[in-house]
């Protein structure tokens, strides 16, 4: 196999890493009014993400990183040409990162107020656009040859906008609710779990509807049917409706892994389906960047190789330890003062 | 305004801005580590109410750190894809290791510190800020060497078919001098800024007189950690200089308003320029420090913008080669000047501490509100000062600056984000100040002391730490 290929693979896992972690975070967010009936629950919601958002979006800098290094038109064409929907990713990314930081540093009811809309909205603003933008890729944009002989997407913002992207962004939009309910109900306990259980449900029927009608045109959009990119198409729906049954079955930690498992099934068949295009192009097969003519040279991809052969390992140990060392359910009944602010003036 | 234009001043606003947060970051990180470790080895109170304390001010500016962090990864390939095609196969090269070896271990270790205080052993948690605090640096290391490629490319070949520079040695790129002098003179700025922010806080505390037991050992800690770090920034900051003359001279020329190649070349410490910053026409200089500063050598030959412009000119084709030097000049000695002026003040009351006074006079709280700032400010002038004198190129030698902006997007999107970016950022500095002031306002909370529960407990245990 071609250095390559390994590195359109480790982009793969980087890509999924990153949805499955930060796609309940993104859930968990969306889902904070919907779950919490006070301040105490509101809190316990959050708690559960403290200690991991922020590795958690670490996936995300180092798949962007991965790109830049191991495929640099890729990268290049891809933030150039997707300018506005990275832009506003970018600032839901921040928001909500500060969002979760501030917060419960006061007690007023307003600023929390405030900081509780800024996390919905930060959280579904990138959900819903990571979608766009993958579906876009699948689907093909346009690309052409710019003077200097770079490939360069020509199309403009509206461009991204069209109904199998936006179809796209709709699944990304509820599978990360569906897999944030799922880890409520895994990482809480009281009426939230419950809440949690009942949302996962509701949300998870109208996520597989919505994934399967996209899968479904993926798949039929392609000139021939890919074998590999159906059967994973398929997995993805049975990982999906596993996790759905396992949820009414109160089996909390098999409903997060089977909607794991069908995000990674998920991700990994659009990838299959593009391979080895990277960003195949509407305008003709001859501008498509694919792993060849995008990639960074065999010297920097064996180096990378090597870094990511000893730093992948060590990473997924001691952030797997992190989870377990905060395996603990919370409960809203452990919030001590969930009015007060830390910063909040004491009157003792 | 051109894309071009546009796309460079975004650059510089998102990149000065991340900028204030990360040496902070990088400072405090560590001072905190050392606070906790005092606790943890003498078990006294007054370090855990200074590890507790400034963790909370130290959390508040890392936030922002770590979120316009990601824009400065994204930013290369939005605003200057052409730049990203040309150095891609080497400049990602860092930036992916920097995400892998260093943003990681930052991120989960201080989830782990945060989160942590009654979930860890007392010594794990104390590893875990102390390997945050590696992860800092580590950033740091990887994202330096890849700005010192920019400024000194090393480790690679020309690739004229693919028109982009190539990877030949990664461990040139990761070893060679500009980084490891840079590292050098980045990281003990970075503990210079942390601690004055420290030193200036406690000072405020003594004023206030809040908590005067705690708030005097970090206070010392603070100046003393500013005066030693100060030294080692002199001393990398002449390396610095050094390498700079051999590998850049038209910067060092420009930071010196040197128009003329001259040996025992002078040290300027006023200069007025003409308007168009061609050439100067009043100085006021100590003669032959500039060639002992950039040569070792009273004698030393250094060079002059003029001559190196004609130099270039027969190097790389006709151009403009002369960074702005007003720009270059000034922002060079408003580095030094705003680090000079900390570290005396650092000094002075450091002198008034000792045998146990209180620094007394007018001075005094002035010079402690203007403690935290004055190093930021150094930063700033000393990152637009070997950016822009760099100019006009992007990698020295390879690629400009304007052959690098992106050509598919519109100036009409640059602004946009532009501006956005500028008011988001300026709306959350606004928050964190007033975070940051309303925190100091409350002090350390002596309660806290009693918060640390034992390791294990029931479920249903109340939380140290939520959010």
């Amino acid at each position: 196999m071609s250095f390559q290929s390994v590195w359109f693979i480790l982009i793969v896992v980087l890509w999924v890493g990153y949805f499955i972690l930060e796609g309940f975070d993104f859930g968990v967010g969306m889902l904070l009014p919907f779950v919490s009936r006070n301040e105490a629950d509101r809190r316990a919601v959050l708690t559960t993400l403290g200690p991991v958002w922020d590795g958690n979006e670490v996936w995300l800098l180092v798949a962007g990183g991965a790109t830049f290094a191991a495929f640099p038109e890729w990268y290049a064409t891809l933030f150039s040409g997707f300018y506005l929907p990275l832009f506003l990713i970018l600032v839901g990314l921040i928001v909500r990162g500060v969002a979760f930081e501030y917060r419960s540093k006061y007690g007023k009811a307003q600023w929390r107020q405030r900081w509780d809309i800024a996390i919905v909205v930060a959280s579904a603003l990138p959900s819903l656009l990571w979608g766009v933008a993958f579906a876009n890729i699948v689907r093909g944009v346009p690309l052409e040859k710019s003077a200097s002989g770079s490939i360069e997407y020509v199309g403009g913002f509206f461009n991204l906008l069209n109904p199998y992207a936006l179809l796209g962004g709709i699944v990304t939009l509820t599978v990360f609710l569906t897999h944030g309910a799922h880890f409520l109900a895994l990482k809480t306990d009281g009426e939230i779990r419950v809440r949690a259980h009942a949302l996962a449900i509701k949300l998870g029927l109208v996520s597989a509807v919505a994934a399967v009608a996209f899968l479904a045109w993926s798949n039929l959009m392609l000139p021939s049917i890919n074998a590999k990119f159906l059967t994973l198409s398929v997995a993805t729906a049975l990982f999906w409706v596993a996790g759905l049954g396992a949820n009414y079955l109160r089996r909390e930690g098999w409903a997060f892994i089977a909607s794991s498992l069908a995000i990674t099934t998920f991700v990994t068949g659009l990838f299959v389906a593009l391979y080895p295009r990277v960003m195949p192009s509407s305008l003709g097969s001859q501008f498509d960047l694919t792993i060849t003519n995008a990639s960074s040279t065999e010297y920097t991809l064996k180096v990378m190789t090597v870094v990511a052969v000893v730093m992948t390992p060590l990473v997924l140990i001691y952030q797997g330890w992190t989870y377990w060392v905060f395996r603990k359910r919370v409960s809203a009944s452990q919030i001590m003062h969930p009015e007060r602010g830390v910063l909040d003036t004491l009157h003792l | 305004m051109h894309a071009l234009d546009l796309a460079r001043w975004q650059f510089a606003i998102t990149t000065v801005y991340h900028f204030l947060f990360v040496p902070i970051t990088i400072g405090m990180a560590f001072l905190v580590a050392g606070l906790q470790t005092a606790w943890f080895r003498t078990n006294k109170l007054k370090y855990l109410r200074a590890t507790k304390f400034f963790g909370r001010l130290f959390l508040i500016n890392f936030a922002i750190g770590v979120v316009t962090g990601i824009v400065q990864e994204f930013q290369f390939g939005m605003n200057w894809s052409s730049y990203s095609r040309f150095v891609g196969d080497i400049f990602g090269a860092p930036l992916a290791m920097e995400g892998l070896l260093a943003f990681f271990l930052e991120s989960t270790f201080l989830g782990l510190w945060i989160f942590g205080w009654d979930r860890l052993p007392k010594k794990i948690h104390l590893a875990s800020i102390w390997l945050a605090a590696t992860g800092t640096l580590l950033s740091a290391y990887f994202i330096l060497a890849a700005n010192s490629w920019m400024q000194h490319p090393v480790g690679y070949i020309l690739n004229a078919t693919k028109g982009r520079a190539e990877l030949t040695n990664i461990f040139t790129v990761l070893t060679q001098k500009t980084a490891l002098a840079t590292f050098f003179h980045t990281i003990p700025s970075a503990a210079f800024t942390g601690a004055a922010f420290i030193a200036g806080v406690s000072a405020w505390l003594i004023i206030k007189k809040k908590d005067i037991e705690m708030s005097r050992t970090t206070l010392k800690a603070g100046l003393v950690t500013m005066l030693i770090s100060f030294v080692l920034v002199g001393f990398s900051g002449d390396f610095t200089s050094r390498v700079m003359t051999q590998q850049q001279p038209m910067k060092m020329a420009a930071a010196e308003a040197l128009y003329t190649t001259t040996d025992s070349a002078p040290f300027s410490l006023l200069t007025i320029g003409s308007l168009d910053g061609s050439r100067s026409v009043f100085q006021i200089d100590i003669p032959s420090v500039l060639s002992f500063l950039s040569t070792g050598d009273f004698k030393g030959v250094v060079e002059g913008v003029n001559d190196l412009q004609t130099k270039y000119e027969t190097q790389y084709g006709p151009g403009d080669y002369k960074p702005n030097i007003p720009l270059a000049y000034w922002s060079f000695r408003l580095m030094m000047g705003f680090g000079f002026i900390a570290a005396f003040f650092a000094l002075l009351a450091l002198w008034q501490l000792r045998k146990g006074g209180t620094p007394k006079g007018k001075w005094f709280a002035p010079a402690m509100i203007s403690l935290p700032f004055l190093p930021l400010l150094a930063n700033s002038f000393g990152w637009i000062f070997t950016e822009t004198a760099r100019q006009p190129w992007a990698v020295f030698g390879l690629i400009k600056t304007a052959d690098g902006v992106s050509t598919v997007v519109s100036a009409g999107a640059v602004l946009f984000t532009m501006i956005a970016f500028t008011v988001l950022y300026g709306v959350l500095a606004f928050i964190e100040v007033g975070l940051i002031l309303k925190t100091i306002h409350n002090g350390p909370r002596p309660e806290e002391d009693f918060e640390v529960a034992s390791i294990g407990g029931s479920a249903d245990r109340p939380l140290v730490m939520s959010y």
